[in-house]
């Protein structure tokens, strides 16, 4: 028998979500307001809401100060890089895993999984002497692999969830019509699971576009993405919020928009399998 | 033929491309504040001089600590000069990762720098940075508050005086704190405030034998007083204020009075910023009448990592950088209340630098600190506000840690320094001391 929901709680249900929503991106939104306050308004007590003389001064400092066409640059080649990387090596190990399971495949799952709980810091000079042997300190490929290595777990277990949904029958049957594995993958799996990989593709991107550990601690100049272009607008002896703001709002505004129109794709991946 | 003739080509044009790459440009990593950020704006001067382009990596502080410290551990060399302070360069220094300093040009007059910052940024006599900025730190007061309390601030006063001038200022109803003080965790904020502070109360971190001296009355005393003050005077949720937190109060009237940095002078008396610019005073920090002052002693200086491919070019920028040109320089497009303080001595000698409203106050403060003697009884470091070692940040942090949880209240004085104890114990123990 199908649950009926009143009216009274369908409103309420949605004012809840909206209440959700709005408080999850109050700091964004607070953090786009201030970019537009002088830096006495961005301190003032009790804090400026929206009766103040709107500026684009500190947009116009930033963008004086800073190239940032050449960080978003640098953002764009390492998150779009790592992911496409990311899932050229994901859909195959998540085929295996899917439908030519072993005794071991839960527990390798688990232990890809287990590699995120290491603290980044713990393999830092490792990995630094590595960069400095094979020349890839301040290089954009060299970022590009180590995004790739670090998200695969979360890329892999997702696309393994996915292909878990999709009958192993109709893979069968494309191998009795004479499919190889190649063309089994390439022609007959990746377009059925167009949506999960899509979110899958989403979620990484935005991954590798906020990750702040490796991107400042293995550039400088030529491979600094957004996360330093904003690092370098922080400062513990100043009072400089308006122009972090500014800064901070010219490095999130693309992919805001991105997770804008992208969202009914984001949230279907993400959903995918949830309810059955 | 064809391929022996490819690959000499692009021999020859990867050797010509490296070539140009490495001879004239310059990375150099450093902070973001306002001395930093407009030495950037005139480094097309420098370029325009001397052809050498310059790239800058600008990071915020405990950021850039970690990548440079990362890139000279590892010998990276990812950047031809690095901004570092009074605590790293000792160290680097001694520990031959630094390019020394010597050669540098009569003009240039090395003799000029501030001796307590030339001090600092040695070893073995030998200079290893030079000083773009340096700072101590002072009192700023609100000199209305402090006429409406019917009190007179001495130019040199007792933390005793300290204390009832804040209860005598603080105005709750008007949101008026007597007194604001860095409470923040992290051995550069509040644990540099309560290290010099200490030393005005006679307390040391380490005694000649490296034993640490957390168990002694004197950072008790420390402690005790800091709390009872801020309790009774200071704003609400000091734990976690630090320079920012405290700037953003006193530029907004909040504060009575503020002990923090010399550098923040020109913040607090900015009329675009500072609400309260006309009634800023400025006095040394308080002590204890024992001999010694709670004022620290910092510098904001410029280094050449061993290994850069461009020493030449990095001395010649660090020359011009730190000079009484580029002093000049600064004073005749922004005003001499903006020129980097706290470096040469000339500067101070200036007639026209000794009208700013500050500049004697950073000097009497500056010159009172010593980095070799910083506190009542002898100690075996060297530093102020910090123990040039290379443990002191770890364990530093630790304690500092400890002490923060003091004032909001989660353990009791005797609590916090009986941990700080022993865990400094253990660590210095554990590193061979």
């Amino acid at each position: 028998m199908a649950r009926t929901v009143t009216t009274q709680r369908k409103t309420l249900n949605t004012a809840l979500a909206w209440a959700v929503g709005l408080l999850i991106f109050f700091p964004i939104f607070w953090t786009i307001l201030t970019s537009f306050k002088t830096e006495a308004q961005a301190i003032a007590s009790p804090p400026i809401f929206l009766n103040f003389e709107w500026t684009l001064e500190n947009y116009a400092i930033v963008q004086e100060r800073s190239d940032y066409m050449r960080f978003l640059w640098n953002s764009v080649i390492i998150a779009g890089g790592s992911t496409v990387l990311g899932v050229i090596v994901a859909i195959p190990a998540a085929w295996a895993m899917a439908f030519v399971p072993s005794k071991r495949t839960k527990d390798i799952l688990l232990w890809m999984l287990s590699t995120k709980m290491l603290p980044a810091v713990g393999v830092l000079y490792p990995i630094y002497l590595l960069f400095i042997q094979l020349g890839l300190l301040d290089s954009r490929g060299g970022l590009v692999v180590v995004l790739m290595l670090i998200n695969l777990p979360i890329i892999v277990w997702m696309l393994y969830t996915y292909f878990r949904e999709i009958p192993g029958e109709i893979l069968e049957a494309a191998r009795m019509d004479g499919a190889t594995l190649k063309e089994e993958i390439l022609y007959i799996l990746t377009p059925m699971a167009i949506p999960g990989i899509a979110s899958t593709v989403l979620l990484n991107f935005i991954l590798a576009w906020n990750e702040a550990f490796w991107t400042l601690n293995l550039t400088a100049v030529d491979a600094a993405p957004l996360t330093a272009f904003i690092a370098s607008y922080s400062s513990p002896e100043g009072l400089f919020f308006a122009k972090l703001s500014a800064a901070s709002t010219m490095a999130i505004a693309p992919i805001l928009i991105l997770g804008w129109f992208s969202q009914k794709q984001l949230v279907r991946g993400l959903t995918f399998g949830a309810v059955k | 033929m064809y391929l022996r003739n490819a690959l000499r080509a692009a021999t020859a044009m990867t050797l010509v491309a490296t070539a140009a790459a490495n001879a004239d440009t310059l990375t150099i990593a450093t902070v973001n504040n306002g001395d930093m950020i407009r030495m950037q704006g005139y480094t097309d001067k420098f370029t325009e001089a001397t052809g050498i382009d310059v790239e800058w990596v600008t990071l915020e502080e405990n950021v850039l600590r970690q990548r440079v410290t990362t890139d000279i551990t590892t010998k990276g060399g990812t950047f031809d000069i690095m901004t570092i302070g009074m605590y790293e360069t000792p160290i680097w220094g001694a520990n031959g990762w630094l390019v020394p300093l010597d050669g540098l040009s009569e003009e240039y007059d090395v003799g000029d720098i501030l001796p307590a910052m030339a001090g600092g940024l040695s070893h073995d006599g030998t200079l290893f940075a030079a000083p773009f900025y340096g700072e101590s730190s002072m009192i700023m007061y609100r000199t209305d508050l402090m006429e409406k309390a019917g009190m007179e601030m001495p130019d040199a006063p007792t933390w005793q005086f300290i204390k009832e001038a804040a209860a005598a200022m603080t105005d709750r109803d008007a949101e008026i704190n007597g007194i604001c003080l860095r409470g923040k965790a992290g051995w550069g904020e509040g644990g540099a405030f309560i290290t010099a502070m200490s030393n005005s109360f006679g307390a040391r971190w380490f005694d000649e034998e490296w034993k640490p001296q957390f168990d002694q009355p004197e950072w008790a005393d420390t402690l005790n007083f800091y709390v009872e003050m801020m309790n009774e005077s200071g704003p609400a949720g000091y734990a976690t204020n630090g320079f920012n937190e405290n700037l953003s109060l006193f530029q907004q009237g909040k504060c009575g009075m503020w002990i923090d940095a010399t550098v923040a002078a020109s913040f607090v008396t900015n009329p675009n910023d500072s609400t309260v610019a006309d009634h800023v005073g400025f006095a040394l920090a308080p002590d204890t009448g024992l001999g010694k002052r709670s004022n620290w002693l910092w510098a904001w200086a410029l280094a050449i990592p061993a290994g850069t491919q461009q020493e030449d070019a990095a001395k010649q920028f660090i020359e011009w950088a730190t000079s009484k040109d580029y002093i000049e320089l600064v004073a005749e497009s922004e005003g001499w209340a903006n020129v980097p303080p706290g470096a040469r001595t000339s500067l101070y000698e200036n007639p026209e630098y000794q009208k700013v409203p500050f500049s004697k106050m950073t000097l009497d403060s500056i010159l009172s600190a010593d980095p070799n003697s910083p506190t009542v009884k002898p100690v075996p470091y060297v530093g102020i506000q910090f123990a040039a070692i290379p443990e002191f940040a770890g364990i530093a942090t630790q304690v500092s840690q400890e002490f923060s949880a003091v004032y909001a209240g989660q353990q009791t004085v005797e609590e916090a320094l009986a941990k700080a104890q022993a865990f400094t114990a253990e660590e210095m123990e554990a590193a061979g001391y």
